[in-house]
């Protein structure tokens, strides 16, 4: 139905000409769930509005020809494309609250597309939206039509978004990483909805997704990219049994699933035996009954209620949880960034709740409880270099100076892998992983012995996430650092635990050693999170 | 959208070598109107310095027997009504014009800095204050303000400069709250914290710098937008008295000869006024581009 | 609807904090400077036994927060003093010399928004051209160029090399008489009447200054059109209406330029504060007979009450206008009075 030859897209970029896509070819058949997966900057989504034909400025296809039904798209002129888009091709997107306009009723976005393609008239045309919300499994349609975009929840939007792109029963549906964004049960929702509707209506449909197991458990058949070209393509569980490229290899053995292990998820030949460590029995932190609560609109907000848990010395404990449950909230106040409104929190016996955290930053024990952020672009000052960054907390919580200072970054630096001669560069100069070293690099520089990780790899692609995790796992062995892992994601959360604390609207719902909670889960909550997390096929059979 | 953004970005560690002065260069290759405003820029900053001492006249000077001469190759401008030398005029007046709106950016920029910085960080009841106070402040047209304000302390260059400055810090006080108020929850920021850093450090060494480069933008074009108020001012008999070579006045006293012929006494005088505020605009529009190349209007 | 009613009230309260807040700061200027303002309310040719006088009849001997209740109190009555020079009450004066402000303002606004709205939509969706370099141009010479001077240069043109425009000075050549006053704006007064030939006389005196006043407004509006286009075409909903395939005029009109309008209509505020000071000049330049070129003599002669009543008034009218913009806003954007936006 749909055949690609060698496309190649390039954009003109100050720097000159950018190839993003570099020559690729694939096909999709009737009723075919083609996946498309790769890293950032691997051309997924470049290949997917090349042809539509909606590339931004800047950006052409070079050579190569997209035939779809016996139509060249790529020669097709501007106003028969505005036909096919829509009604023979659509997409649904990322962000999905963004790509709805936010002034204008949902109900009347849906009618501008189908009055456009002639599905409907000023007469029917509201009637035909509700349908269409209606088709999108949308409560109570009619009330829905004249929401605005800002009314509704994020998976509520992604509907909506679904519904402009069926509403003219298109025969290929593109979904560019449909997920992002949005919470693990909402995603499974949606991804499940998308594919109800392909297969109820005999569509095409191409999903793009960074993600080897979401796409393996929607898609027929899978195409990987890299770097614009494409590298293997196969049946996912070929894929995923007998991968041929040595990408498509690490990219399978990156993938956290259930049974994998830490060392696991990097190539086989770095798989090097973990260091033993040591579990302590007494409670380094204990918290107890720790309460948030914020002045909202209508009444007090309770960001976190009461809750209890202690860290043994050398113990890993992943706090879970989708947004809003309060697991940063929680998080913030016990690194002191943060005034609890009540509880306790205890340090080796000593209360840091009583310390206020303006006060904190003079503490001795400042040096001893440290963070690792989630986004490590955010997380480093832009105006300073890596050096700079990761001396910062010595000059102001050590006596180190001088040569000391700089022997002790270089230490550092070796200690998180980043190679010495990066250390004078900026941020901006860094990619993803190295800035995540500098950032970790940093939050160990004093040595504290409690070290809070807030979704580390949250923002990197799974390679990278796969060697920070094997790093963080060497580290805790090394320094003999207690981890509290703050994260959404259960599966790789149990790579990293040994005991794992489920969080939902402000409490904790579930608590216990990682098999137990993940393997048992004893709460409806846990259950639903792990059931909806994509699981990718095992490897071999092993 | 993320794949077509990351990949038109190449591998940013493949150049460590162009650090921002790279850039700086590439922007002034790639845009020569902003490198001619950094030129029409240092020669103002020239004129002003050593304009006095360089002009062929005395801009005092009258002389009854060279009344409203046009241009000629004795007198470049012309000469006006009294026979003084529009040349040395003009150029004389670059000094107290530059020295009013440069005396004028500098206040408004060190107070509305600190007061925007302390409300943006701080947030609760200081930042409503200053809020309120500001709004206060622009619920004036402000222009309008300035005049009420000259009238009300006096008619002098210093009260001149205190009005310029008082209807500029709300400009300041408001882009440094939103600059500090956007950095106040930034990883970095919370990481200096961790590092060990007081409130005070943190605002002051941390978040205010990542905050100077819309700043030095807002800058440029504020110090056009004074040159233009004062001169607005002193249109009106504010300010600056005659005979004081100033632009504004200049320009309303040759208005008087406009609608008999006589063009060059108004002429040049406002067209080194607009010269003066376009390369301020100019530059502010380049410096734009050197911190952010994204925004480029 | 509940909750935007009451959002709209909140703004419309909202104004009450800024109107004292301008009340405090308008009687500062006055009374609470330092300089005798006694001295400065009985002009310069006084007396000391007329300075007594004025002290006592404006109440300076007394303390200041009795002053500003005065002070108040007087404001409500409407009375904002008596002007020295011609020894009427300012705010008669103000009230008279207020329709020719606004005619001149008004007419430069719309002309500046015809053109300065088009012309940046035009610059956004073909960047790069040649409207966009003009456009680019525009906006820089037309925030560079004072007022004052662009007025005389068009007056030395069009009057002077030209003679096609008539002798800028005031709102009607002396050939015609003032159309019967109904609402003070000639044009409209005139139509009214249907008074033709005076319409177009006034139009013609109407012309010069509400172009230089264009000229220097149009810049700001077309600026923040462009940018608020760019960013509203690069837009995530934008990609998914060309997605759906969506004609592009419906994606551009419908779908950007209505997002876009959002923060035009903000910027609008801060363009009426720039406009309201430039009219004073403008005012000045063409002898227009508004309530600028009226301050601009009142401080000549430092007449006092009527700089002071002309900046309060001036206050008061931006603070209005500023509450419409925000209302019209409240109409386009569904948003408004709510967390998100």
């Amino acid at each position: 139905m749909l055949s690609i030859k060698d496309l190649q897209v390039s954009f003109r970029t100050r720097r000159g000409e950018v190839n993003a896509v570099k020559g690729i070819s694939f096909e999709v058949a009737k009723g075919e769930r083609l996946g498309i997966v790769g890293e950032s900057g691997s051309g997924k989504s470049v290949t997917s509005y090349a042809l539509m034909r909606i590339l931004e400025a800047g950006g052409t296809i070079k050579a190569g020809e997209i035939v779809y039904g016996g139509i060249d798209l790529r020669r097709a002129g501007e106003s028969s494309m505005r036909e096919i888009r829509g009604r023979e091709i659509s997409m649904i997107f990322q962000n999905p609250r963004a790509a709805l306009n936010p002034i204008r009723k949902v109900g009347h976005q849906i009618e501008d597309v189908l009055r456009r393609h002639g599905r409907a008239t000023r007469r029917d045309a509201r009637e035909k939206a509700i349908a269409a919300l209606e088709a999108v499994k949308i409560n109570d349609a009619a009330a829905r039509y004249e929401a605005y975009p800002f009314e509704l929840s994020g998976g509520m939007c992604q509907r909506v978004i679904i519904a402009i792109a069926i509403a003219c029963d298109p025969r290929l549906l593109i979904a560019d990483e449909p997920t992002t964004g949005l919470d693990i049960t909402t995603q499974k929702a949606v991804m499940d909805l998308v594919d109800d509707l392909v297969r109820a209506r005999d569509m095409s449909s191409i999903l793009i997704t960074h993600d080897l197991g979401l796409a393996s458990q929607y898609c027929d058949r899978i195409v990987v990219m890299k770097g614009g070209l494409i590298v293997e393509e196969g049946r996912p569980a070929e894929l995923f049994s007998t991968p041929k490229h040595p990408y498509t290899n690490k990219l399978v053995d990156a993938t956290p699933r259930r049974h994998a292990t830490i060392r696991g998820l990097l190539p086989e030949d770095q798989r090097t035996p973990l260091d033993p460590r040591t579990i302590g029995n007494a409670p380094m932190i204990e918290v107890v009954n720790l309460q948030k609560t914020y002045d909202g609109k209508s009444g007090p907000v309770h960001a976190v209620r009461n809750i209890s848990f202690a860290i043994r010395e050398g113990e890993s404990v992943g706090l879970v949880g989708e947004s809003g449950c309060g697991k940063s909230t929680a998080s913030s106040m016990i690194v002191r960034l943060l005034d609890p409104s009540s509880g306790v929190i205890l340090y080796r016996g000593e209360d840091l709740a009583r310390i206020p955290s303006a006060g904190f930053a003079g503490h001795p024990l400042r040096a001893k409880i440290q963070m690792v952020f989630q986004d490590a672009t955010d997380s480093l000052n832009p105006r300073h270099t890596a050096r700079q960054s990761i001396a910062e907390p010595l000059k102001r919580l050590t006596d180190l100076k001088g040569a000391a200072l700089a022997a002790r970054v270089e230490e550092l630096a070796a200690l998180t892998g980043l190679p010495s001669n990066l250390l004078d560069r900026f941020p901006h100069q860094l990619s993803g992983g190295q800035k995540a070293r500098v950032g970790i690099a940093r939050a160990i520089a004093t040595g504290p012995e409690l070290l809070i990780l807030d979704e580390p790899t949250a923002a990197l692609d799974v390679s990278i996430q796969a060697v920070v995790l094997n790093l963080l796992a060497d580290l805790r062995a090394r320094l003999g650092m207690s981890y509290l892992f703050v994260s959404h994601d259960l599966n790789v959360v149990r790579l990293l635990c040994d005991r794992v604390l489920v969080m939902k609207d402000g409490e904790i719902v579930e608590a216990g050693s990682a098999e137990q909670v993940i393997d048992k889960p004893a709460h409806p909550y846990t259950r639903a999170l792990i059931s909806a997390a994509p699981q990718a096929p095992t490897r071999r059979a092993a | 959208m993320t794949d077509a953004t990351l990949t038109s970005v190449p591998e940013p560690s493949e150049n460590p070598s162009s650090g921002s002065l790279g850039h700086v260069v590439y922007v002034l290759r790639e845009n020569p109107v902003t490198a001619a405003a950094f030129g029409m820029f240092a020669f103002l900053i020239l004129s002003a310095l050593i304009g006095p001492h360089v002009v062929p006249y005395d801009p005092l000077a009258t002389n009854a027997a060279r009344v409203l001469q046009p241009p000629s190759l004795d007198h470049w401008f012309g000469t006006d009504n009294l026979g003084r030398d529009v040349f040395s005029r003009v150029i004389v007046a670059t000094r107290l014009d530059l020295v009013i709106s440069v005396a004028a950016v500098a206040l408004s920029f060190a107070i509305g800095s600190v007061l925007g910085a302390i409300a943006g960080y701080r947030g609760g009841w200081a930042d409503a204050v200053l809020s309120r106070v500001l709004d206060t402040i622009m619920a004036f047209p402000l222009f309008v303000l300035a005049m009420g304000i000259v009238a009300a302390l006096g008619n002098s260059v210093a009260n001149i400069i205190y009005a310029t400055a008082i209807i500029n810090i709300p400009f300041y006080a408001r882009l440094v709250r939103a600059e500090v108020n956007i950095r106040r929850e930034a990883g970095f920021t919370l990481a200096a914290k961790l590092a060990g850093n007081s409130d005070a450090r943190v605002l002051a060494l941390h978040i205010f710098p990542n905050a100077l480069p819309p700043m030095m933008v807002q800058v440029s074009l504020n110090l056009g937008w004074a040159i233009l108020n004062a001169a607005g001012l002193s249109f009106i008999g504010l300010g600056v008295r005659p005979p004081t070579p100033e632009w504004g006045i200049m320009v309303a006293e040759g208005a008087n000869f406009i609608v008999s012929g006589e063009w060059w006494l108004a002429l040049f005088p406002g067209l080194w006024l607009m010269l003066a505020v376009f390369t301020f605009n100019l530059m502010g529009d380049g410096l734009r581009d050197i911190v952010d190349p994204r925004r480029r209007t | 609807m509940g909750a935007r009613g009451g959002a709209i009230l909140m703004r419309i309260a909202q104004a009450i904090p800024v109107i004292v807040g301008v009340i405090v700061i308008s009687f500062v200027l006055t009374r609470a400077l330092p300089g005798d303002p006694a001295a400065q309310f009985a002009g310069l040719t006084a007396t000391p036994e007329s300075i007594e006088q004025t002290r006592v009849k404006l109440g300076l001997d007394k303390p200041l927060p009795e002053q500003f209740l005065l002070y108040v109190g007087q404001l409500l009555r409407g009375d904002l003093g008596q002007s020295i020079s011609t020894g009427r009450p300012v705010i008669q004066e103000l009230g008279a010399r207020l329709p020719a402000s606004l005619e001149l303002t008004l007419t430069a606004l719309i002309l500046a928004c015809a053109i300065a709205i088009p012309l940046g939509v035009l610059a956004a969706t073909r960047p790069g051209s040649w409207i966009d370099q003009l456009c680019r141009l525009l906006v820089t010479a037309g925030v560079s160029l004072p007022t004052f001077f662009t007025g005389i240069v068009l007056i030395y043109v069009f009057y002077y090399l030209l003679g096609i425009a008539p002798s800028p000075l005031g709102r009607l050549d002396f050939l015609y008489l003032d159309p019967p006053h109904v609402t003070g704006f000639f044009l409209i007064d005139a139509a009214i009447a249907g008074d033709w030939a005076t319409w177009r006389g006034a139009a013609a005196q109407l012309v010069l200054p509400a172009t230089t006043l264009a000229l220097f407004t149009l810049a700001p509006i077309a600026r923040m059109t462009r940018a608020a286009m760019l960013s509203a075409l690069s837009a995530d909903f934008i990609r998914t209406a060309r997605a759906a395939g969506l004609d592009s005029g419906k994606v551009l009109y419908g779908y950007a330029f209505r997002n876009a309008l959002l923060p035009v209509v903000t910027t609008l505020g801060m363009v009426f504060s720039f406009v309201l000071g430039a009219n004073v000049l403008v005012e000045k330049v063409f002898a227009w007979p508004g309530i600028g070129s009226y301050a601009v003599e009142a401080l000549v002669v430092s007449d006092y009450a009527a700089v002071q009543g002309f900046v309060l008034a001036m206050a008061l009218l931006f603070v209005t206008l500023n509450l419409v913009i925000d209302l019209a806003y409240s109409l386009i954007d569904p948003r408004f009075g709510t967390s998100s936006k």
